[in-house]
């Protein structure tokens, strides 16, 4: 009984990457390595304005003097950086095809293989996307539909041509180029992204998302979101990747800010799926990332959504700083890990003005050989009366050779506040799988039925096309690894 | 980095100019440990809040301080000793005193209690009981993170030493009242040996007192081992003044189907900085850490507790809750860590604080580390208020404000008094915790008058 457990949690955990292929596309790319003139020529080739790359080659000779956080509880192999391509674009075709609206076919074919709708007819009829492949973003859709409410939504390389006071005025304010090693790495060399701005009293009428894709070999993928909403706006945005199967590890080191003014909401999901590497941990993405919101007006509201089941390796806290009294903050988590991926992921909370709320729930599955932690940090400032907070992060142990850890951080300088945390740590339990089992539901199907359960919660928290996604995601990442 | 380089000088000059005076008079399997550790520190320093575990707690004041350094004690400090007598009524014990680190009889360093049981100086028992001291001396540490550990092997000299032979049971606890008393600022270091041999029971009280107004420092390491189906409790009751600082670590070896507590609580002091280590290295061992922290003014009270699953079927528990006023700051780090084949683990951590003004800080970091799939874990921590319905629902009975303050702080306190087995001190811990939040006990800790 025990072996038969065991021959089917290996099944269920051992499923295959299904967005492993690799597209043959001809690529603009520069030589490897990085060193100033290397962020000149990007900055070139994107045809920055001279500010942009000052602040560049700031980000860079402060990046210089930083050295690599071991603080995680993660084992990261060296990374080269003088080994990566720090710029690789899918080539432009000759002719016809320098107009903005026909697409290489190959690439719309690429797309199309991942389930992206490139054109704007398409069943998804409800989202507009940002692509971006590589280096640069291929194709952003209704531009127009959305340009009529006044939301700017496009590339940020595009952004930079057509908007460049309000980048200049947003860019690094949430996450200075000083603030971690990836950033400054990322505000050096970052290469494209998503810029999304919505107007005062704009209710932005349908999703908005960016697909990444990493394609080119031996690159890294260095994008940058700036996501503002004006007083009393809404958004929900998106975001997806996936990459090829490959031995070799690629890096990808990202950075979003958000900035959110009075009463207005942003709702960012992210369905993260990386090549997560094979079953003996060969290959995947290295993903570092720094996702941070701003909560700057009264009564605003930042809500992170993730699911994290990709990336061998995963560095990743989405925080709030709760800066607007009244502002709310929630952080929701679904972190998958199988065979040696391993992930440190988690959030900050941090409150500064009066009445701020926030939410905290995590929830790690952990199978194979992986280590899955949640790091948090709750930070109550002095002048925050009346915050609250309210965490929650359980653990769930697939296999007797992986692990959950939990690291929460939890500092309260006030004293009208409410700071609550919980943490746990289990398996599945024999008599669960036992009462399934009566009932006369697989064993297999059974983990699937407690697992999906177990991570209701913070699926039910995403858009509707997503969560439908999220779900299937949720049973192939851990296909073969129940019992 | 430059303030840390210079502490770290300090102490290797104090070193130096000590070492010959500490070895001549340490048995040599003890000055054998010296050189080593002090090697350790030297590469590890004092640790500053650089150091994860020390996050929350700066020790520089205390140790960037020019101290009287002394190592041996002179006649008057007897005398003094020989004056102190413990004031709880009904309260049972063997009773020892160690003043400044050291044991201050003349003869008689060593008592021999019915069943075998010794009692008394470690200094002095490392020269009988070589064989018993080179088995555990030094053993049980993991300090491999805090020089401070290592700092005390190379240099503490005395300390106590307390024996239970396989199968006898001591029905009176056995209390260490640690006295701090002296005309100069000192600092002083003393080490603690606990041997509970298999199938045994001892209760262990340390309590400590600082008799002086005095700038002390106090880093004291307890090593204890508790032998097979063998039950230990320790109890450290903390009433220093609030220039003293005091730095503690304990490292509990359990071996299997042992049973262990620890239960530490802080009801005055200046900086106060617990280290209890649980290490369940058998089978069916099951341990219990309890503390309480009742602070104000500027005082600083650091919990650290690890408790280290390392064979299958063992249980843990944490339960630490205190209440913080006026600026104080409180710091909670707690872990749990399961090792690898830990299967049937079973742990708890619960941590829970009061806030009592805007300018009191508490700061918590309850951890679990799991490489095994078999276990039950759970944390909870919570810093919040007293409940406001509660304090209605007294009110409402005709009970002031303040005192139905008072009762349900007493009530939140006494979760963990209770669990202390020693009935005098656990009514003794009642009425001091009452008297603490009153405000009483500060007032008696700094008058000079010493009526008590």
């Amino acid at each position: 009984m025990e072996n038969d457990q065991d021959k089917i949690i290996n099944n269920v955990t051992s499923g295959e990457y299904k967005y492993g292929f690799h597209s043959d596309i001809e690529i603009d790319s520069i030589p490897k390595g990085l060193n100033e003139d290397v962020i000149r020529n990007i900055s070139l080739r994107k045809e920055e304005p001279e500010w942009l790359l000052e602040y560049r080659l700031e980000a860079f000779r402060h990046w210089q003097t930083m050295t690599i956080p071991q603080w995680a509880n993660l084992k990261i192999p060296d990374i080269d950086f003088q080994d990566i391509i720090y710029y690789a674009a899918p080539k432009k075709k000759q002719g016809g095809s320098q107009h903005a609206n026909s697409i290489d076919p190959e690439l719309k074919k690429t797309f199309e293989k991942l389930g992206i709708p490139l054109e704007e007819q398409n069943h998804l009829a409800g989202v507009a996307v940002d692509a971006v492949m590589d280096s640069v973003s291929v194709k952003t859709t209704f531009k127009e539909i959305l340009a009529e409410e006044g939301i700017i939504f496009s590339s940020f390389s595009d952004a930079v041509k057509e908007y460049p006071d309000l980048v200049r005025r947003y860019l690094g304010t949430v996450v200075p180029h000083t603030d971690n090693f990836f950033a400054a790495l990322n505000s050096a060399v970052f290469s494209d992204g998503s810029f999304c701005y919505i107007p005062k009293g704009v209710r932005c009428p349908m999703e908005l998302s960016t697909y990444f894709r990493i394609n080119a070999a031996n690159t890294g993928q260095f994008e940058r979101t700036l996501l503002i909403a004006d007083e009393e706006s809404y958004v929900s945005y998106l975001e997806g990747c996936t990459a090829p199967m490959r031995d070799e590890n690629q890096l990808h080191a990202a950075i979003v800010e958000i900035i959110v003014e009075n009463n207005a909401e942003v709702k960012y999901s992210t369905v993260q799926n990386w090549y997560p590497g094979d079953k003996e941990g060969k290959g995947g993405i290295f993903n570092f990332v720094t996702k941070r919101g701003l909560c700057r007006g009264e009564n605003s509201k930042i809500s992170w959504t993730q699911v994290e089941t990709g990336s061998s390796i995963t560095w990743k806290y989405p925080s709030c700083i709760l800066k607007g009294d009244n502002s709310t903050g929630e952080f929701y988590s679904v972190a998958v890990t199988n065979n040696y991926q391993q992930a440190d992921t988690g959030t900050k909370m941090i409150h500064i003005g009066r009445n701020t709320k926030s939410t905290i729930v995590s929830k790690g599955i952990s199978a194979g050989h992986a280590q899955n932690s949640y790091r948090g940090l709750v930070r109550v400032l002095k002048k925050a009366s009346g915050s609250r907070n309210f965490s929650q992060c359980d653990s769930l142990l697939l296999g007797d050779k992986c692990g959950a850890h939990t690291f929460p951080y939890i500092e309260v300088d006030n004293q009208t506040s409410i700071v609550e945390h919980e943490a746990t740590t289990s398996k599945i339990g024999e008599d669960q799988i036992f009462y399934c089992n009566q009932r006369g539901i697989s064993t297999e199907d059974a983990i699937g039925l407690i697992v999906n359960g177990y991570a209701r919660e913070i699926l039910n928290k995403l858009p509707m096309e997503f969560a439908v996604e999220a779900q299937k995601l949720l049973q192939i990442s851990l296909e073969g690894s129940v019992g | 980095m430059n303030v840390h380089n210079d502490c770290r000088e300090r102490y290797h000059k104090l070193y130096e100019k000590n070492i010959e005076k500490i070895k001549a008079k340490s048995s040599p399997y003890v000055n054998a440990c010296r050189e080593p550790a002090f090697e350790k520190f030297m590469q590890l320093g004092i640790p500053t809040t650089k150091n994860e575990n020390y996050r929350y707690t700066d020790l520089s004041h205390f140790f960037n301080y020019d101290y009287k350094n002394y190592f041996l004690p002179g006649r008057e400090d007897f005398l003094k000793a020989e004056q102190f007598r413990c004031n709880v009524p009904d309260l049972d014990t063997h009773g020892i005193i160690l003043l400044n680190g050291f044991y201050p009889t003349l003869t008689d360093k060593l008592r021999e209690l019915p069943g075998g049981i010794m009692v008394g100086s470690l200094n002095e028992a490392a020269k009988t009981f070589g064989d018993k001291i080179a088995q555990h001396y030094n053993r049980f540490i993991n300090g491999d993170s805090d020089g401070l550990v290592h700092l005390n092997t190379a240099m503490a000299f005395d300390g106590i030493f307390v024996y239970v032979p396989s199968g006898v049971k001591l029905q009176k606890p056995v209390q260490v009242v640690n006295l701090v008393d002296s005309d100069n600022d000192i600092f002083n270091q003393h080490r603690n040996l606990i041997i509970v041999e298999k199938n045994a029971d001892l209760t262990l009280i340390i309590c400590d007192h600082t008799l002086s107004p005095q700038k002390f420092l106090t880093n004291a390491v307890t090593e204890v081992y508790v032998g097979e189906d063998s039950h230990f409790d320790i109890i450290r009751v903390q009433n220093e003044h609030n220039n003293a600082a005091k730095i503690t670590h304990t490292f509990i070896h359990q071996e299997k189907n042992s049973t262990a507590s620890s239960n530490n609580i802080t009801l005055h002091g200046g900086l106060v900085r617990n280290s209890t280590h649980h290490f369940l290295g058998g089978e069916g061992a099951e341990c219990s850490a309890y503390g309480l922290y009742l602070s104000d003014k500027f005082q600083h009270i650091d919990n650290y507790i690890n408790v280290n699953h390392a064979f299958p079927n063992c249980r843990s528990n944490q339960l630490f809750k205190g209440v913080l006023d006026d600026m104080a700051k409180g710091v909670f780090n707690g872990r749990i860590y399961v090792m690898k084949d830990a299967q049937g683990t079973v742990a708890y951590q619960k941590n829970n604080s009061i806030l009592l003004t805007d300018d009191a800080v508490m700061d918590t970091k309850p951890q679990l580390e799991i490489y095994a799939d078999d276990v039950k874990c759970s944390h909870g921590a919570t810093i919040g208020q007293l409940d406001e319905d509660a304090l209605f629902y007294l009110q409402s009975r005709g009970i002031d404000r303040r005192e139905a303050q008072l009762m349900l702080m007493f009530a939140f306190a006494h979760e963990v008094i209770q669990n202390i087995n020693v009935e005098a001190l656990r009514e003794r811990m009642d009425s001091l915790v009452m008297q603490r939040l009153r405000g009483e006990l500060s007032r008696c800790a700094n008058c000079m008058v010493k009526c008590g």
